[in-house]
Formats: C-alpha cells, sequence, structure tokens
C-alpha cells in the first residue's frame, strides 16, 4: 500500500483475502466442470422440451449456476406464458 | 472387529502425507493401538525413511502381491513401539505394478490382526491415488493454507465423493499463525468454508518436523513440540474423543524466540 493510498484511507484487501476470493471463484469452475457453451446447450433443449407442453417465453428463459455449500446448483428460472396444455 | 483402513492424500505433492501418516501411525501406536502404515507410493518411497526404518527393509508391496514374500514377512516392525508396523512400497517399481483390487486384498489380510491401517497416498490423482483409495473406510486430507493446495483438495474431495468413500475430513497443515495474524495466510476457518468438509486437526509450522525427517524420529514421540501433540490430538479424535482444537500461537515474538531457544 502506498503512501497515498494511506492518506486517503484506502482499504487495500489482504492478501489473505484475495487468496480466498480468487479460491472461490475458480472452484465454482472446478467443480461444475460446465462450460458456457454446454450451459447454451442445455438452455435450448431444456426450451424445446418443455414448450412441447407448456407455453414459454423463450427470450426469459435463464440458467445459472450457483455455488451451494458442497455442491453447485443448476438453477432454470423459465417464465410461462400460459399454463394450458397445449392440445397435441 | 476388523482393522479400520484410513487413507491420507491430498492431491497436491508436498503438503505432509507422509509426514501425516508415519506421525498418526506413532500416535495411534502409543495410544495403544496396533497399526500398519502402508507405503501406496510405489517407486518414490519415503514413508521408510521418516520411520527411521529404512534400513531394516526387506520385502515390499510388490513383493506380496507378486507372491515372492507373506504379508507377514513383509512387515517392519517399528524399533520404538511394538504394536507399529510398516509395509513398505518398492522402490524399483512404478504405480501399474499393483492394482487396487490388489491393495484391498493385502488390506483385508491385516484386517483380524490389527487396529489401524494407514495408506500414504501419492500425490496426484492418477492410478496410485485410485490403489491407495481402493481399500479406505476413511479418508483423511491434508492441506496447507495455499491456493493450489487448497484448490487440489476440493478436487479430492470430489473423486472421494465420487468413489462413495465420503465424507473426508480434513487436516490443515503448516499453519503460519504470524501470517494469519498479518492478514498474508488463509487461516483455518477460511479452508474449511471454501471445501465444506469436517475438521480433524490443525498442525502449526514447526521446524521440529525437518529435524524430526533428519533424525527418522516422528515428532508425535516427542512430548514438547507443537506439530507432535497436534497429531497426538488427531489420533485422538481418530478414537472418538472430543479433543478442543488447540489454539495455535505466535511464536515469532520474543518471548516464543526464548521458549524456542531454552527448548532447543
Amino acid at each position: 500500500m502506498s503512501f497515498w493510498d494511506k492518506l486517503r484511507g484506502r482499504r487495500v484487501p489482504s492478501s489473505r483475502e484475495i487468496a480466498k476470493e480468487r479460491l472461490q471463484l475458480v472452484l465454482v469452475h472446478d467443480r461444475a466442470n460446465i462450460s458456457p457453451g454446454l450451459l447454451q446447450t442445455l438452455k435450448d433443449e431444456l426450451i424445446t422440451v418443455i414448450s412441447r407442453h407448456i407455453e414459454i417465453d423463450r427470450e426469459g428463459v435463464e440458467i445459472t449456476f450457483t455455488q451451494g455449500k458442497r455442491y453447485n446448483r443448476l438453477v432454470a428460472d423459465i417464465p410461462v406464458l400460459s399454463t394450458r396444455r397445449r392440445k397435441s | 472387529m476388523p482393522a479400520r483402513t484410513i487413507t491420507i492424500t491430498s492431491g497436491k505433492g508436498g503438503v505432509g502425507k507422509t509426514t501425516a501418516t508415519a506421525n498418526l501411525g506413532v500416535a495411534l501406536a502409543l495410544l495403544g493401538q496396533r497399526v500398519v502404515t502402508v507405503d501406496a507410493d510405489i517407486g518414490l518411497r519415503n514413508l521408510d525413511v521418516l520411520m527411521g526404518l529404512e534400513n531394516r527393509v526387506v520385502y515390499d508391496i510388490v513383493n506380496v502381491v507378486e507372491g515372492v514374500c507373506r504379508l507377514r514377512q513383509a512387515l517392519v516392525k517399528d524399533k520404538r513401539l511394538s504394536e507399529l508396523y510398516l509395509l513398505p512400497a518398492a522402490q524399483t517399481r512404478d504405480k501399474s505394478a499393483v492394482s487396487p483390487k490388489d491393495m484391498v486384498q493385502v488390506c483385508e489380510q491385516m484386517h483380524n490382526d490389527y487396529d489401524f491401517v494407514l495408506i500414504d497416498s501419492p500425490a496426484g490423482i492418477e492410478q496410485g491415488f485410485r490403489n491407495a483409495i481402493a481399500p479406505a473406510d476413511e479418508v483423511l486430507i491434508i492441506t496447507t493454507p495455499e491456493v493450489s493446495a487448497v484448490r487440489d483438495a476440493d478436487r479430492i474431495i470430489g473423486l472421494i465423493e465420487a468413489e462413495g468413500k465420503g465424507p473426508a475430513r480434513l487436516i490443515v497443515n503448516r499453519i503460519k499463525p504470524e501470517m494469519v495474524k498479518r492478514g498474508d495466510m488463509l487461516d483455518t476457518e477460511d479452508v474449511i468454508e471454501i471445501l465444506a468438509i469436517e475438521l480433524i486437526g490443525i498442525v502449526p509450522e514447526d521446524e521440529a518436523i525437518i529435524v524430526s525427517a533428519n533424525k527418522g524420529v516422528p515428532v508425535a514421540l516427542d512430548d514438547k513440540g507443537q506439530a507432535g501433540l497436534a497429531f497426538r490430538n488427531i489420533a485422538r479424535r481418530l478414537l472418538g474423543e472430543d479433543v478442543p482444537f488447540m489454539e495455535i500461537k505466535d511464536t515469532s515474538g520474543f518471548l516464543g524466540r526464548f521458549t524456542r531457544f531454552v527448548r532447543s
């Protein structure tokens, strides 16, 4: 931390904090083992399957990875336009 | 009751697997348990030197697997503790000399005569690691508070769970309290939070570890040192005792240097 940083009262994160943050980030990817490409494929296929049965907002679909305690969670947020089942 | 087979592993090399295996073997034997330590690091054997038994090795685990000798002939009796034995690795072969099935069979032969079989895993996630965890009832993962070691430990935790050997328990090794204090090292809570597994021991950085390796006398035999005490505590926890985690003291100040001076 430079003299000027100190003077301005700027807080520089400790190397311990930096290490923790970097580790948590890298582990999300390590644990998931899912590339952005695979995520997109999953999204496309989910949309296809689900819209066969119910009407959904295709543009509003969001597939994300969230970090749980030990497991990661694949979360799909799919806005439904109509719960009425399609006649097929 | 059959022996409990416990594998000590880490992913990353040089974080203290062999030191931990030797010391837990000693500590459990001091508590009256019948123990065999198994060196699964074929081709890079070292458990024998850390235990100070290198001059007594006649046969090794590959000889047992290949039927050259019987298990009993390959077991090296410890110099100091009557209920502690070492099953050495072969030094001139490689990991493919033994299969996971061979490891299970060798360990089964020890089930009735011992209380604990401690397996020292090689680094990595390849066949040597697979061999080491195949016979395990329990797994201890050892890491240091460094980014690379913690990342590798996380990978190993995943593999252990995939093998159905979990949940593993964690030893955090080589904590330097003065570095944690000034914010330059992950502390035990950080590591636990990141890895989300149960803690079984915290071992402080201790120069005595290097001295003990020089001499071939594990620190758990020594009453005074912090690392030795930490390993003896882990052994008691393995036996189900509820031992509080010791407070790791900063010995970098004047008083610490003074007590170290007096002790040495």
